[in-house]
C-alpha cells in the first residue's frame, strides 16, 4: 500500500498576516487514484494547492514525492512542474493573445528557439487524442472558456506528470464537457497518475473520486475513502455541524396569484447581447432564469438592468413606463443586480468592506452628497451584523475576504439601497455550503417582505428549492416557463434539452 | 461528440491573429499614403531618394522604436530612450573631438590613430545603453516599481547629464565625420538631376544597422523562446507565471534590450548629425511610442510586431514630409497632423479589434 504513495505532505503550516491558513495539515496521494480535496471557502484548500505548486512557500512541514529520496522544496510553479506536479486552475491561466499550441508548450520547451512546426504538430495530435475542439494555430482568445480550460488540461496532461491538480476545473463547463473531462480523468487514473480534484460540486466528487480529504479552518478533519463517507456526512464534516433541512425554505408561488401586484414588466426587451424577450415579476415573487451556460440567461438579466446597451423594448415598474438604458437608471428605479462575475463586476478589491457596502447607495445619492464617516460606519456595522460577514474590520480590503464573504458584501451593498427588485446572478457560485443556505434563506425572507427577486444558478436543484417560477432558456431564446408541479429536476432538464413535450 | 470528423484542422486556413491584422492595416495605410503623396505632390516623392532620405533621417528612430515595441509587448513602457540617445550622441561627439581627457590619454598610451576614437565612442554608446537597461530593468522587473516613473526619472537624468558634460553644443571633427557618414550608393535607384546627370540613391550606414536590428528583433520575437515570453508576459502576467515563464527575467530582458538599443540609436544619431546638443532627439521617445502604436503594438501589451513598427516609423515620417511639402512649414503643423493621425490610428485599431472580438467570442 505504502509503495503506491506518490506524494506526501506532512505537518504543513502557512500563516498570513492575521490568519493561520494551514495548521499542521497532512495529505497523501496514491498512484492511480482521484483524491478530492474538500472544505468550505477559507478552509485552506487553495493555500494547500498553492504551497504544493510553489506559489506560496510553507512556513513548516515537509513534502515528499515518489522517486526522490529527500524532502523537496518547491520554490516556483516551474520547479513544481519539474517535480512532475502539474496544475489546472479555476481561473484560466493561459495567455489569450497566444495561439493554442503556444499555450500548450510555452515555458516548458527546451532550448532557446521556437520550433513552430513540431510544436503545432504535437499540439494537434494531443488535441485530437483528447477530443478537444481547438486548432493549434487558433488564437486562444477566440476559443470559448470551456475549450480554453480543456487546453489548459491538455497542457498539464502532456507534461510527464505524476501529480495532476485540478482546481475547480468544472466550474465553467457544461454537462457534456464535464463528462468529457471525467472520461479524461479516469483515463489518466488508469495510466497511474495521481489526481487531486478540488471542487464545490458534491455530486461530482462522488462520481469520480476514490478518496476524500476534508479541511476545515486550515486544519485537517480527516482522510476517507469515498465509499465509507456518505454525502451527508461529508457536508457535516466540511461545515462542522449537521446540515439544516433545506427543503423547507421554498417560497410561495406569488406569480400564480392573480391578486399579486405587478412589479416589473418588459415587452420585447433586447440588448446588444440578448434577443428580444418578454418578462414580468410580481411583488414578493422569486423566479429564475435557467438554461445551459451560454443559453443567454445572464444576458437577459443584464438587459433588464441595462448592463449591456439596451436596443429596444418597453419596460415598466409598478405599471409606470420607464426607460432603463444604463445601470444607474435601473438603480434609480429600485433595481439591484448582483453580477455573475464577482471579481470583474462586483467587488472593488482594494476598497474596504465599508466603502464597498455603501457604494451603490452613494452612487444613487450622487457624488455631490457624500455620506459622513459616522453614517457609513453605521451602515457597514448594520449589514456586517445582519449578514454575518466575517471580516477582521470594516476597513479590511474586500479582496482579502473569502469568496462567500465577498459575495455577502455585494449583497449588503444592494440591500442597503432597499431595492424593490433584486437580481441575483449566480450568487452562490464558488461559495461554501453553509453560506449557500444562508443566502437562499435570505432570498426567501426578502421575498416575503415584498421584494421581487430573480435568481440564477447553475445548480438546478438550488433553483428548484428557491424559485416559484422558472424561465427556461435555450440558444438565447426563452423556450418554456415552469411553475408549481412542473418544477421537478427531470422536467427542467427536458425543457432545457428540448424536443420533450 | 465525434468532433474529429466535423473538422479538418490542417486544411482550414486559420483566421489571422490580432498582431497580423494590425500589421496588415499599417502596411496598407503606408502604401496608400505614399502612393497618394506620389500622385498629388509628385516631385520629390517620385524619386527613390525620398524614401532613402526618410530612412537616413529616421534610422535612429527605427532602432529606438524596436526597443519600445519589445517593452510595450511586455506591457511596460520606457520613456528614457530619447534622453539616452541624446546623451550617447553628446558623449560620442566629445570623444570624437577629443574633449574627454581619459580617452585622449588612452589613445596616446596605446598609440592609436584618431580613427580609434570611433571605436571608443561605439563602446561607450553600448555601455551607456547597457547600463540604462540594467538599472531600469532591475528596478522595474525585480523591485516592481512602475516603469513609467523609473524611466521618467531616467529621462530627466540623461537630459541633465548632457548639460553637465557640456553646456555648449559640440561638433565632431570633419575628418572623422567623413568616415562615419560614408554612404552606400545604389546607382540603379538613382534619378537624374537638373542637368540630366544620374545621381545615385544614397543610404547611410545607420540605415543598414537599423534594418539589421529590425531583422534581429523580428527573429527574436518570432523564433526565440524569449520573444514568445515577451508576448506571454504582456498577454497576462499572472498566467505567464503559472505557465512557467520566468516573468521577472523576461521583463528585465525587455528593458535591457530596449536600453541597449537606445545606446546604439544614439551612436547612429551621432553618425547622422555629428553634433552633440542638449536638445538632440527631443521627444524621440514620444515619436517611438507613436510609431509602435501606428505599427500595431498595443499599449496594453501582448500584441505587436516589429515589422509594423518599421512601417510605423515610415508612416509617421511620411506624414511629416507631406505636411512640409504641402507648404505648411511651421513646425506645429507637423505636431498637429501627427496627433490627428495617431488619434485616427488608435480609433481604427480599436474599432477593428472590437468588431472582430464581438463576432469571435459571442
Amino acid at each position: 500500500m505504502e509503495n503506491d504513495v506518490v506524494l506526501t505532505m506532512r505537518g504543513i503550516c502557512k500563516s498570513f498576516p492575521n490568519v493561520k491558513a494551514l495548521d499542521h495539515v497532512d495529505f497523501t496521494l496514491r498512484k492511480g487514484r482521484i483524491h478530492a480535496l474538500m472544505g468550505e471557502n477559507g478552509a485552506g484548500k487553495s493555500t494547500l494547492i498553492k504551497v504544493l505548486t510553489g506559489v506560496y512557500s510553507m512556513d513548516e512541514g515537509e513534502i515528499r514525492i515518489d522517486g526522490i529520496e529527500d524532502a523537496i522544496h518547491i520554490r516556483s510553479p516551474q520547479e513544481a512542474q519539474n517535480f512532475g506536479i502539474s496544475t489546472v486552475y479555476q481561473e484560466i491561466t493561459l495567455c489569450p493573445n497566444l495561439t493554442v499550441a503556444e499555450n500548450m508548450f510555452i515555458g516548458r520547451s527546451p532550448g532557446k528557439t521556437v520550433d513552430w512546426k513540431t510544436m503545432e504538430k504535437k499540439a494537434g495530435e494531443l488535441l485530437d487524442n483528447l477530443g478537444i475542439p481547438a486548432r493549434p494555430k487558433q488564437q486562444l482568445g477566440s476559443c470559448s472558456l470551456a475549450v480554453q480550460q480543456m487546453v489548459a488540461i491538455a497542457r498539464a496532461v502532456d507534461t510527464e506528470c505524476k501529480v495532476l491538480i485540478l482546481d475547480e476545473p468544472t466550474s465553467s463547463l457544461d454537462e457534456n464537457e464535464v463528462e468529457m473531462l471525467f472520461r479524461l480523468m479516469r483515463d489518466l487514473r488508469e495510466r497511474g497518475v495521481g489526481i487531486i480534484f478540488v471542487t464545490h460540486f458534491l455530486e461530482q466528487v462522488y462520481e469520480v473520486s476514490d478518496d476524500i480529504t476534508v479541511l476545515r479552518n486550515g486544519e485537517l478533519v480527516g482522510e476517507y475513502e469515498v465509499k465509507d463517507l456518505p454525502q451527508v456526512e461529508l457536508v457535516a464534516k466540511m461545515i462542522g455541524k449537521d446540515l439544516e433541512e433545506l427543503s423547507v425554505i421554498k417560497g410561495r408561488d406569488k406569480g400564480a396569484d392573480e391578486q399579486a401586484e405587478m412589479l416589473y414588466e418588459a415587452e420585447g426587451l433586447s440588448s446588444s447581447e440578448s434577443r428580444p424577450f418578454d418578462f414580468h415579476i410580481a411583488k414578493g415573487e422569486v423566479n429564475g432564469f435557467t438554461g445551459l451556460l451560454g443559453s443567454g440567461r445572464s444576458e437577459s438579466v443584464r438587459a433588464i438592468f441595462g448592463a449591456d446597451p439596451v436596443t429596444g423594448g418597453k419596460t415598466s415598474i409598478e405599471g409606470k413606463a420607464v426607460r432603463i438604458n444604463k445601470p444607474l437608471d435601473a438603480m434609480r428605479n429600485g433595481i439591484g443586480y448582483l453580477a455573475e462575475d464577482r471579481k470583474g463586476d462586483g467587488i472593488i478589491a482594494d476598497l474596504s468592506v465599508r466603502d464597498n457596502i455603501i457604494l451603490a447607495l452613494q452612487v444613487i445619492r450622487g457624488i455631490g452628497h457624500p455620506f459622513s464617516r459616522a453614517q457609513a460606519e453605521a451602515f457597514a456595522d448594520e449589514y456586517i451584523k445582519a449578514l454575518d460577514i466575517k471580516t477582521a474590520s470594516k476597513d479590511t480590503p474586500v479582496g482579502s475576504l473569502s469568496g462567500g464573504n465577498q459575495q455577502k458584501v455585494i449583497l449588503a451593498r444592494w440591500l442597503l439601497t432597499h431595492p424593490k427588485y433584486l437580481i441575483l446572478d449566480e450568487p452562490t457560485r464558488g461559495i461554501d455550503v453553509g453560506t449557500k443556505t444562508e443566502i437562499q434563506k435570505l432570498v426567501i425572507k426578502l421575498a416575503e417582505e415584498g421584494m421581487g427577486i430573480t435568481f440564477i444558478s447553475s445548480e438546478i436543484e438550488e433553483m428548484l428549492r428557491t424559485c416559484s417560477r422558472l424561465i427556461v432558456m435555450r440558444d438565447r431564446n426563452i423556450v418554456g416557463e415552469l411553475r408549481g408541479d412542473e418544477l421537478t429536476q427531470e422536467r427542467v432538464m427536458r425543457t432545457i434539452a428540448g424536443g420533450g413535450n | 461528440m465525434n468532433s474529429r470528423e466535423n473538422r479538418t484542422p490542417d486544411r482550414r486556413r486559420e483566421p489571422i491573429t490580432d498582431t497580423q491584422l494590425l500589421l496588415t492595416i499599417t502596411i496598407c495605410i503606408f502604401v496608400f499614403m505614399y502612393g497618394l503623396a506620389m500622385l498629388v505632390w509628385g516631385g520629390g516623392f517620385l524619386k527613390p531618394q525620398m524614401l532613402f532620405d526618410l530612412l537616413n533621417d529616421n534610422a535612429f528612430l527605427i532602432i529606438i522604436s524596436c526597443g519600445l515595441t519589445i517593452v510595450m509587448i511586455t506591457g511596460s513602457i520606457d520613456i528614457s530612450v530619447g534622453g539616452v540617445t541624446a546623451l550617447v550622441a553628446m558623449v560620442g561627439v566629445m570623444i570624437l573631438n577629443g574633449s574627454f581627457g581619459p580617452f585622449v590619454k588612452l589613445q596616446e598610451a596605446l598609440g592609436l590613430p584618431d580613427g580609434a576614437r570611433i571605436v571608443f565612442a561605439l563602446v561607450m554608446a553600448l555601455l551607456i545603453g547597457l547600463a540604462y537597461g540594467l538599472v531600469q530593468g532591475y528596478l522595474i522587473a525585480f523591485l516592481e516599481i512602475q516603469p513609467f516613473i523609473i524611466t521618467l526619472a531616467g529621462m530627466f537624468f540623461a537630459r541633465g547629464m548632457i548639460t553637465i558634460i557640456s553646456v555648449d553644443p559640440q561638433k565632431a571633427p570633419q575628418d572623422l565625420m567623413d568616415v562615419l557618414q560614408t554612404r552606400i550608393e545604389i546607382p540603379w535607384l538613382g534619378s537624374p538631376n537638373k542637368k540630366g546627370v544620374i545621381i545615385p540613391a544614397r543610404m547611410e550606414i545607420g540605415v543598414v544597422i537599423a534594418l539589421v536590428i529590425v531583422l534581429l528583433v523580428f527573429i527574436l520575437l518570432r523564433k526565440m523562446q524569449l520573444g514568445r515570453h515577451f508576448y506571454a508576459v504582456g498577454g497576462n502576467r499572472q498566467s505567464a507565471l503559472m505557465l512557467g515563464v520566468n516573468v521577472r527575467r523576461t521583463r528585465f530582458m525587455a528593458h535591457l534590450i530596449c536600453g541597449t538599443l537606445a545606446g546604439i540609436a544614439g551612436f547612429v544619431f551621432m553618425m547622422h548629425t555629428g553634433a552633440g546638443n542638449a536638445t538632440n532627439a527631443t521627444a524621440a521617445e514620444m515619436n517611438a511610442i507613436a510609431s509602435s502604436i501606428i505599427g500595431g503594438t498595443l499599449l496594453t501589451g501582448g500584441v505587436g510586431n516589429v515589422a509594423g513598427t518599421l512601417f510605423g516609423v515610415l508612416t509617421l515620417s511620411t506624414i511629416k514630409s507631406i505636411v512640409t511639402t504641402s507648404g505648411l512649414r511651421d513646425p506645429w503643423w507637423q505636431s498637429i497632423t501627427t496627433g490627428a493621425m495617431l488619434c485616427f490610428f488608435i480609433l481604427l485599431q480599436s474599432v477593428v479589434l472590437m468588431r472582430r472580438h464581438k463576432g469571435g467570442s459571442r
